[in-house]
Parts: structure tokens; sequence; C-alpha cells
């Protein structure tokens, strides 16, 4: 099939230095369509930098980014997001002075060219996936952290993306919470890739296709779930120091 | 009935109020209440841009000249009759809000403020140095029988309200159409979270030039009515002190509320009114007033009614 020998999303020498310090160092990087990989590493080992660059917040040192066939290394963020990428924030992002409805409304409007009913479709189912339909006239700010978490996943996936972006999503869910995004992000594989930066190992285990480990800017190992848990250098560096 | 709804009749049933209020008014209220509502559009202008997409401008007694002589340098010396005139106001407005915008929004937030002072201080100085054709500080009087606009004198208090109550009504339902528009929305989205809307797939940057031109067309509109309904322009229109008047009645009034900028003017004027006939230490009043609301109205008079009472208004 071309999708497996064309990856949906790729990079090749991707790198950002800041300053003297290199927060990513030449990372070659193949996603096919339809899997949730999961990136994982130790603290500073560069993943947000790296998914900053693919979605655009951050312009890469040198190297290359390939989505959907496409180079967009210098294409601007807000038409990357328009050829179907969503991304949510390692730090809650959201517009908290505005309704849940409002929120959402704002990430999917533009795709269905003025199409009312389908914009009112749209919001309403995302905010339903998550379980925040009930509140969808509450100001946004008013919500727990772990619910304000949710409403920017709604955020992301009402744009109905091909390549969903998730940096730290379950950070300050409760347990429960973390169930039902499992649960969630299993129904979104298939037909949509998923890049999933995430620190809880469970949900990593849980959800990846194959998980990509870096290690002070490089790739240091890629692989199934299984693979990543059997590999030495991967233990040294990373889940030898966590309880995985 | 939904909330833009009964925003739009609200504001409508605002506007009725103040056509009938020309027949129970007083000549002198009657006539600041026509100043007021040029003044209250070219503070409308100015929430569009700091109210309601959240961008600081220190800048735009510019743009409120720019219409002001736009209008009066081609009626005083190309014998424009007031329609043609007003016309070139408004695209006075339009190119210098188009080409200040392009270039003060390379910055954001305090050198904004300060670029956006700056290119109004060259407009101030400019106006000053062409003096020949400005009359610098002095200004020029447009005469009474230019005041003219097909067949009506504008120069009669009562065609000057209705003239100014058109205006005014126009640009506020515009600024509702506006601020109830998709377009509206992605402004408002931007002064609550700038990256966020990029990151939604928002072009953030043509957004805010677009707000700018909204913003400053809108501001000439009022200064080119204003020349041809008080008869005069001078440079005063252009020095800072004509920047900083919108950032206020706007702060008074409610940012980011439609009615707010006509509240905040009328207030501060009669404010300052009240205060000087009692004492001529009035701007310590109007100091201390404006020191109180802020303090204890941050949201602003209408902002804060917004919030208790209907919090549908646009």
């Amino acid at each position: 099939m071309a999708d497996m020998i064309t990856p949906h999303i790729a990079t090749k020498g991707l790198s950002r230095n800041f300053g003297g310090l290199i927060a990513v160092n030449a990372v070659d990087f193949e996603v096919p369509k339809g899997e949730i990989r999961a990136i994982i590493g130790p603290n500073g080992a560069g993943k947000s930098t790296f998914v900053g660059m693919l979605c655009g917040r951050i312009a890469p040192s040198s190297g290359e980014i390939m989505f959907a066939g496409q180079n967009i290394t210098a294409m601007p963020a807000h038409r990357r997001i328009r050829l179907g990428m969503a991304y949510t924030f390692q730090i809650t992002s959201i517009f908290a002075r505005l309704t849940l409805k409002e929120n959402v409304r704002l990430a999917t409007s533009w795709r269905w060219n003025g199409d009312e009913t389908a914009i009112q479709h749209a919001t309403l189912a995302a905010l339903e996936q998550v379980g925040l339909a009930d509140r969808m006239n509450q100001i946004a700010g008013d919500l727990s952290y772990g619910h304000q978490r949710l409403l920017e996943i709604a955020m992301g996936i009402s744009q109905h993306p091909q390549l969903l972006i998730l940096d730290e999503p379950t950070q300050g869910l409760a347990d429960s919470e973390i169930a039902s995004f499992v649960k969630l992000i299993r129904d979104l594989g298939g037909d949509m890739t998923i890049l999933l930066i995430e620190h809880n190992m469970n949900v990593v285990m849980d959800t990846a296709d194959k998980i990509t480990v870096l290690n002070l800017g490089s790739e240091l190992a890629t692989g199934t779930p299984q693979d990543i848990r059997a590999n030495k250098a991967v233990q040294a560096a990373y889940l030898g120091e966590t309880h995985a | 009935m939904s909330d833009s709804k009964k925003s739009v009749i609200f504001h409508l049933g605002f506007l009725g109020l103040l056509f009938l209020l020309q027949f129970l008014l007083p000549a002198y209220h009657h006539g600041n209440l026509a100043r007021i509502m040029v003044l209250a559009t070219y503070a409308m202008g100015y929430n569009i841009l700091f109210g309601y997409t959240g961008l600081l401008s220190l800048g735009h007694a510019m743009f409120f000249a720019a219409g002001m002589y736009g209008m009066g340098l081609t009626m005083t010396h190309l014998g424009w009759t007031a329609g043609p005139a007003m016309v070139a106001g408004f695209l006075a407005g339009v190119l210098v809000s188009a080409g200040i915008g392009f270039l003060a929004l390379r910055t954001s937030g305090v050198s904004f403020m300060i670029v956006t002072l700056m290119f109004a201080q060259a407009g101030f100085l400019t106006i000053l140095y062409f003096g020949e054709w400005t009359r610098g500080d002095e200004g020029f009087v447009i005469q009474q029988a230019d005041r003219v606009f097909a067949g009506i004198d504008l120069s009669d208090p009562t065609n000057r309200y209705l003239a100014a109550l058109l205006l005014f009504g126009l640009c506020l339902m515009l600024t509702i159409r506006l601020m109830q528009s998709r377009f509206g929305h992605v402004l408002i989205a931007i002064r609550e979270n700038e990256e966020r809307t990029q990151m939604l797939g928002y072009h953030v940057h043509h957004h805010k030039w677009l707000a700018v031109i909204a913003s400053g067309t809108m501001a000439a509109v009022a200064g080119a009515a204003y020349a041809l309904l008080f008869g005069y322009a001078g440079a005063t229109f252009a020095s800072v002190q004509y920047s900083i008047f919108p950032l206020l009645w706007v702060l008074l009034g409610g940012a980011g509320t439609a009615l707010g900028p006509f509240i905040g003017t009328l207030f501060m004027f009669y404010l300052i009114d009240l205060s000087s006939s009692l004492t001529t230490a009035y701007m310590l009043i109007a100091g201390v007033a404006l020191v109180l609301l802020t303090l204890f109205l941050p949201q602003g008079l209408v902002g804060e009614w917004r919030r208790r009472v209907m919090p549908w208004l646009t």
C-alpha cells in the first residue's frame, strides 16, 4: 500500500539549537498514516521542541519536515493546521473567558464553509466525545484543570484532523479521566495519526502502536511497546529511573 | 430570542432614544450631544482595535486627523463639495491605517504602543511642517457655505444632530454586526489568547491588520465628520492628547462593549463640563473620579452593566 511507503509525517535531520544548547539533534522520524505513536523521554529530552517544530510553533535550525507528502518546513503554523494538523499545548491554552461551546466553535468553524448546522454538530460531537457536553455553556476558565485539558482535546478533535499532536494530555487528570482518555485515543486511532507526548507509562503502553524514545535531543530507539520495554539503552536512560 | 438578536434590538432602541432626546434637550445640551456622538464614533473605531482585538494603540489621533484633513484639505484647496470630500477623508483613513498597520504590526505589546505613538507624532509634525496648506496649529475654518450635503445645511443644529446620529448609529450597528460575525469572533479570540488562535488555524497577523484598517477608517470617518459638522480643522486634533482621549473614553465606558465608547465619552465630557463650572481645579475632580472608576469598575460602566445585568450585550 502506498500509505505504508509514504509516511504521513516525517522528518529528516531535524535540529534545533537554542544558543549553544542543542535541544533537538538531527532526528529522522517517520510515522505511517493511522498509527498512534508515543514520544517519550526524560525531562529536557527535546520532546516538546520536536513536536513544536512539527506543528510550526518553533522554526527548525536545520532539517526538513514532510506532511502528507508535502514539504512543510517553511510553512506557517496556521496553514499547517488547515492542512489537517491539530495541536494541544503542554500548558493548557484555552480561551478562559469564553464558554466551552465558543472555545470549540472557534476551533472548528473554519472547516465547514460557513455551514452553521455542520459547525454546531461538530462542536457538540467533540464536547460529547470528551464528556463535557453538559457543561458547554459554562465559562472555560471556571472548569477544573483536568476538564480544561479535556476541553483542549475536544478543540483538537473537533477539527477532524488527519494528525493530532497531544503534548502531555493526561497531566493533571484524575485516574477515572485517564481511563476515558485512553479509550478515546484508541477510538480515534486508525482514523487519524496521533502523536502523543506522555509521561504516564501506563497510558503509553495502553495506547501506542509504537514508541519513539528521545534522549538529549537525539532519537534513542523506536519500536513496539514490548521492544522498548526490553531495550537496555532505554532502560538505562529512562525507564530504569521511573516506575514503568 | 437569540442573544445576538436581543443585543441588536437593545442598541436600536438606544438609537431611538437618542433620536427622541433632540426634542427634549435644551440648545446647549443638544449641541453637546451632537459633538459627543461624533467623538464617540471616533472612540468606537478605537474600541475595535483596543477593546475587541486587544491591541493598544497610542496613535489614533493620526487616523482621526487623516480623515479630518482628507476632508478639509480637498474641500479648501481643491474646491470639492461635502460628498466627495467625505469620501476623500474615508480613503485617507483606509490608506493611512493600511500603511501604518502594515509597519506597526511588525511589533507587539509595548513596542506597538511606542511605534504607533511615534508615527502619530510624525503625522502631527508633518501637519505643522506643511503649515502653508494646513495652517498648522491655528487650523482653518470650513466655510458655512461649504458645509452643505445634498442641499442640507449641516451647520444648522437640527441637521447637525441628525447627521451625527446617523453617523453614530451606522457605525454602532456596523460594529455590532462585525463583532457578531466570524471575523469578529476571531478578533476576540486573538485578544483572549493569540497563540492558541494561531494554533487553531487562523492567520493572526492578517486579522490584526484588517482590525487596524477597520479601526483606523472608522476613526478617520469620525474626524472627517467632525470637521464638516463643526466647521474647523486644526493640528490639535492630531496631537498626542487626541490619541489618549479615545483610550480614556473606552476604558471608562467599557472596552469591548459596543456602547461603552459612547457612555465613556458622554461621562467624561460632562464630568469636565460640570466640574469646571464648580472650580478652576476641575482637572483634580476629573482625575479623582477617573481613579475611583478604574479602581471600582475596572470593566468600565457598560462592561460592569453587562456583567451584572445583560450578559448578552455585544
